[in-house]
């Protein structure tokens, strides 16, 4: 009998397969995340013993964790990618946009020119992410080949419809897709397949102790991007991370999972979403991803 | 573990999303945060209890409208199965996306309001799940509350739907007297209804068996891309890469190659995880053949004894979903099927469906938004297909309009009517 894992597999591998085919310009968003590690190790299997025909892209907010970006570029040598990186930085000097300032200051939201500028001027057609749908309801809705209009805009209400294993990728010059091939994994999934395919992954991803703060009832790290304000106390926690993202927005949590199978029992125990344990940004509006989306944002 | 895959469908407001809040709620699968969440928004709204809709419709618009328009996909397990579960719209103008969520299932649930019983809405979904070929159908008679859980509406309703159903190509329906607000038959038995013997959905969907459902004797396999490794150690590899549709491949096999005719023998087959010695429809692989053949994608392998058929005239059931232009007899849109694209045109409406009553209206030269009909489709280079009852993957296709880009219909093919 077939596993759940087995199939979600397979329709990956399908997926990313079909965009390899029928697009001119694919790349791969690849943060150093579990789920775009998955992704990619899904990738490298789709195409094996041939390289995987497209080069992976990370948008970088300059703000991110030291040990996710080393692994990063680990994780593409080792797995023989073409690493292209999109500095939100370089945007910033470039005048394309302001740097965000204040006491809470992210620059989460200043991806989305990045990325977009990013498409364009590697005239990329097709941009796989590794969301999935259990994360978030805007999330839920999308399919799996996403539709995005000459300004990078998602139109919820004009999702083209997406029967059997069918994929639509027809689009005009200028605009693009993005495609999201494992739509359909859980974070329970991305662990299982973690451990049983021996997958290598930042080390923050299991528990360690690192000097945090209380911010809306999350556990902030201290970095050079985030400090304390006056009344944030700094105390020592043996943390873990469930999300990586940009350190400005990404919370730890409590944890002594230090093995694959740890972090299994815990997150099968969860009593909270990855998200809503961990993203700030998620908690801006009803709607923030949805309207995060709207205008390009992953 | 076995995952199921299910869609729940029916008209708006009969409790598709509050039943798939109910499931997720009732078997634990929702998180504290995303309760929290719905509770402040149903608070905040002034309803009087939490509004368990809330979970699945998830844009913008759909909360202000307080309906659903386009498929929520969610996942949840038990220890005995996981589900993934696509909510799908009830309003007409949105059939395009139930469609989407029921296309793929292996069973779909269709709500009927107690107080209502079937309605246009009821009968049109159930036609689609069973032009569809969804193999498996949970018939749920929903707010029972509001008929003071009486057994004799719910037997009303199921000899209503089952006098629509009768002319219908259903495999396996089931009946379930349920409240999904209230939960009675979801999840655990309702003391409210000792007169109903059946089982709850949940206990339902653990058990339905589903293995059955693939086709496994006649081989199919698309070629969807080609593996050349440009590497030195591996310069002689050359792949076939796709998903089984039919049947099964085993190394040593016999094959044929469409449209060449030409046949070789299975030397290998590459799996996501390393050789196999064979693969089941579903599996995602890459075959390697004795002989350099000059295949590409849009090519199909299958057992030099068993074809699929083959032609550039085929009949079909065609769902349109355009809601900017009706199908035109003799435009050319492209035709996706398989992993190959072709051009083609449709040269003639059989006849139309009437959803109501299911007659079938002749002399009929367009299909409108929602409308379904058979059409006589002609197309600029042969397919390799097999009847839509036989197999799903080689008997569907879609229509793309080539100047908006749109995915204008959704094809079944069927036999030609002797
Ligand atoms: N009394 C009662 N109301 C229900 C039941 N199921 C759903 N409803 C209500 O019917 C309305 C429509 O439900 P909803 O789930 O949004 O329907 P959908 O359009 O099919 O998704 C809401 O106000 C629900 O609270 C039920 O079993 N009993
Ligand atoms: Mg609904």
């Amino acid at each position: 009998m077939k596993s759940a894992l087995r199939s979600l597999i397979d329709e990956s591998v399908t997926i990313i397969r079909e965009v390899a085919a029928e697009f001119e310009r694919p790349a791969m968003l690849f943060s150093g995340g579990k789920d775009s590690v998955v992704m990619l190790h899904l990738a490298a299997r789709a195409f094996s013993p041939a390289r995987v025909p497209f080069p992976v892209m990370h948008i970088d907010t300059g703000h991110n964790f030291a040990e996710v970006i080393e692994f990063r570029d680990r994780a593409a040598r080792d797995l023989d990618v073409q690493l292209i990186v999109g500095s939100v930085q370089a945007s910033i000097d470039a005048g394309r946009m302001q740097d965000a300032t204040g006491p809470r200051a992210s620059r989460n939201p200043l991806q989305t020119v990045t990325l977009l500028d990013s498409i364009k001027e590697h005239k990329f057609d097709a941009v796989f992410g590794g969301a999935r749908r259990d994360e978030e309801r805007a999330r839920a809705k999308e399919r799996v080949y996403s539709h995005r209009d000459a300004f990078g805009q998602w139109d919820p209400k004009t999702q083209r419809p997406e029967l059997w294993g069918i994929y639509n990728g027809r689009h005009k010059a200028g605009e693009h897709f993005r495609i999201f091939p494992i739509s359909n994994w859980t974070e329970l999934d991305i662990w299982q397949f973690v451990a049983d395919y021996n997958i290598d992954l930042p080390s923050i991803y299991y528990a360690h102790r690192r000097q945090v703060f209380r911010r809306d009832n999350m556990w902030m790290a201290v970095s050079p991007f985030l400090q304390p304000e006056p009344g944030e106390t700094v105390t020592e926690e043996l943390v873990r991370f469930r999300t990586v993202g940009d350190a400005t927005c990404t919370a730890a949590i409590e944890s002594s999972a230090t093995t694959i199978q740890q972090v299994i029992a815990e997150t099968a125990a969860a009593r909270i979403t990855e998200r809503g344990a961990t993203r700030a940004d998620d908690r801006i509006s009803e709607a923030g991803m949805e309207d995060r989306k709207r205008t390009g944002y992953f | 573990m076995e995952r199921l895959h299910f869609a729940t469908v029916g008209s708006v407001d009969d409790g598709k999303s509050t039943l798939i809040g109910r499931l997720l709620y009732d078997s634990k699968s929702i998180f504290e945060d995303q309760l929290e969440h719905i509770e402040a928004v149903s608070k905040r709204r002034g309803d009087d209890y939490v509004d368990l809709s809330l979970l699945t419709d998830g844009l913008r618009a759909e909360r202000e409208q307080g309906i659903t328009i386009d498929v929520a996909y969610r996942y949840f397990a038990t220890p005995k199965r996981s589900f993934i579960i696509a909510d799908c719209p009830g309003h007409i103008q949105y059939t395009r996306n139930m469609i989407t969520g029921a296309s793929n299932a292996d069973l779909a649930i269709v709500l009927v309001d107690a107080r209502t019983g079937v309605v246009e809405q009821t009968r049109r979904h159930s036609l689609l799940v069973s032009l569809l070929g969804v193999p498996h159908l949970v018939i749920c008679v929903n707010k029972m509350d509001l008929v003071e859980y009486d057994s004799a509406v719910f037997n009303r309703i199921r000899e209503e739907f089952e006098g629509f159903a009768s002319r219908l190509d259903l495999r396996d329906v089931t009946f379930l007297p349920i409240s999904a607000l209230a939960g009675d038959n979801v999840v655990s038995r309702s003391a409210n209804m000792p007169w109903f013997e059946g089982p709850t959905l949940l206990h339902h969907l653990e058990n339905i068996y589903t293995a059955s459902d693939d086709n496994r004797i006649d081989t199919r396999f698309p070629v969807q891309y080609v593996i050349r490794p440009q590497r030195a150690d591996t310069l002689d590899y050359r792949g076939y890469a796709g998903r089984v549709a039919g049947g099964m491949l085993r190394v040593g096999d016999d094959i044929m190659v469409l449209p060449s005719g030409l046949t070789s023998t299975i030397t290998g087959i590459d799996s996501p995880d390393g050789p196999v010695e064979q693969a089941e429809p579903g599996q995602a692989v890459t075959v390697l053949l004795k002989d350099d053949l000059s295949i590409t994608r849009g090519d199909m392998l299958c057992r030099p004894n068993n074809r699929p058929r083959t032609s550039q005239e085929l009949e079909a059931m065609l769902c349109w979903m355009d809601d900017a232009a009706p199908l035109q007899l003799d435009k050319i849109y492209t035709v996706k099927h398989t992993t190959k694209l072709a051009r083609g045109k449709v040269s003639n409406v059989l006849y139309r469906l009437d959803i109501s009553n299911l007659h079938r209206e002749t002399e009929i030269n367009e299909l409108k938004f929602n409308e379904i009909g058979r059409v006589t489709l002609h197309t600029t280079s042969p397919l390799f297909f097999d009847d839509y009852h036989q197999n799903r993957t080689t008997g569907s296709f879609i229509l793309v309009d080539e100047s908006s880009g749109q995915t204008v219909a959704a094809g079944m093919l069927l036999s030609p009517r002797s």
